[in-house]
């Protein structure tokens, strides 16, 4: 079974903001995604798209608690 | 048209409202998945007969309330015609009429887990790949009772209100994801449902008749193409004036 690397769920957790609607330059890893005007519904979807790719699932309880890109980033790479 | 490949679901499409608007949308281009859960026979000749138009359909059993069965029924709907469900319609229902007096825990729980509590369930389910797609229809079907009172039907007043409440706050959390939730509201339909009620009811029917099954499955239909887009949160009565 082939590691999961943190740069490639960073690359899909990045795409997926951008595809939410966030700007790219200001997609950094302390980034809340409040600022990123990123809501529950976009990290519902996020929650979706890192368990089609690395079959990792974030409950509800995991997405209230992430805040920042780096958090999300760090939760999915352990848990894949 | 539908998006390429999408399907729709027909909960309770055996009969009635819901084999009327597994055949209207079949008419629109969907591809339907109708659920029975006794009318197998009723259910088989629906597909038949749109597949006979030249339309793709399939039945399959499910007991809205049986939990497990609910959330394999979307899988089973997408192997059985090759797509994803993208348009919802929640139609299947029961009544256990009685003054509130007199309504038993298994009448109330029976009908709200039916009426309401199943819809929950699979909408939750089909919210999923409907957000991903960026495109969606859920329709419930909702009554005039419910935002109307009706003596001797709190159980299913309360669930039919509660559906529309349902609807409007899903619609809201979703929208931007291009999926609409609505409702219909039927009033008096001819159907098997309402073959015990009295005709003297008719008159208060500005129409002065009873609705077709074939008048709320239009209504079903538009809520469910391209025409709608800009449609949600909403409830569209089809009850011949009765609720205005």
């Amino acid at each position: 079974m082939s590691t999961v690397t943190t740069e490639q769920v960073e690359a899909v957790v990045v795409k997926a903001l951008e595809e939410f609607g966030a700007d790219a330059g200001d997609i950094t890893r302390d980034a809340t995604f409040e600022t990123l005007d990123i809501d529950s519904l976009d990290l519902a979807e996020l929650a979706q798209i890192v368990e089609e790719e690395f079959g990792v699932e974030l409950k509800s309880d995991d997405i209230k608690s992430i805040k920042t890109v780096g958090s999300a980033i760090d939760l999915v790479a352990a848990r894949a | 048209m539908p998006p390429e490949a999408a399907i729709a679901l027909v909960t309770g499409g055996s009969r009635g409202i819901g084999a009327a608007t597994a055949r209207a949308l079949a008419a629109g281009g969907w591809p339907v998945a109708l659920t029975y859960r006794s009318g197998e026979d009723a259910a088989r000749a629906v597909v038949a007969e749109i597949e006979g138009a030249g339309g793709r359909a399939a039945a399959l059993d499910l007991d809205v309330t049986d939990v497990a069965a609910t959330e394999a029924i979307l899988d089973r709907a997408t192997a059985a015609l090759g797509g994803p469900v993208l348009c919802l319609v929640n139609n299947a229902g029961v009544r256990a009429d009685d003054l509130a007096l007199s309504i038993t825990d298994e009448a109330w729980d029976t009908v709200l887990d039916t009426n309401l509590s199943s819809v929950f369930r699979l909408t939750r389910g089909a919210l999923r790949p409907m957000i991903r797609a960026r495109h969606g229809r859920i329709v419930n079907l909702a009554s005039v009772v419910g935002p109307r009172a009706n003596a001797g039907q709190a159980n299913y007043a309360a669930a039919k209100a509660g559906l529309i409440g349902l609807t409007k706050t899903v619609a809201v959390e979703v929208a931007r994801r291009g999926v609409t939730v609505n409702a219909v509201a039927p009033g008096l339909i001819a159907t098997d449902m309402t073959a015990d009620v009295d005709e003297g009811q008719l008159g208060a029917i500005p129409a002065r008749r009873p609705g077709r099954p074939e008048e709320v499955a239009a209504a079903i239909a538009f809520l469910a193409s391209d025409a709608a887009s800009y449609i949600t949160g909403s409830t569209l009565f089809v009850d011949g004036g009765l609720a205005a």
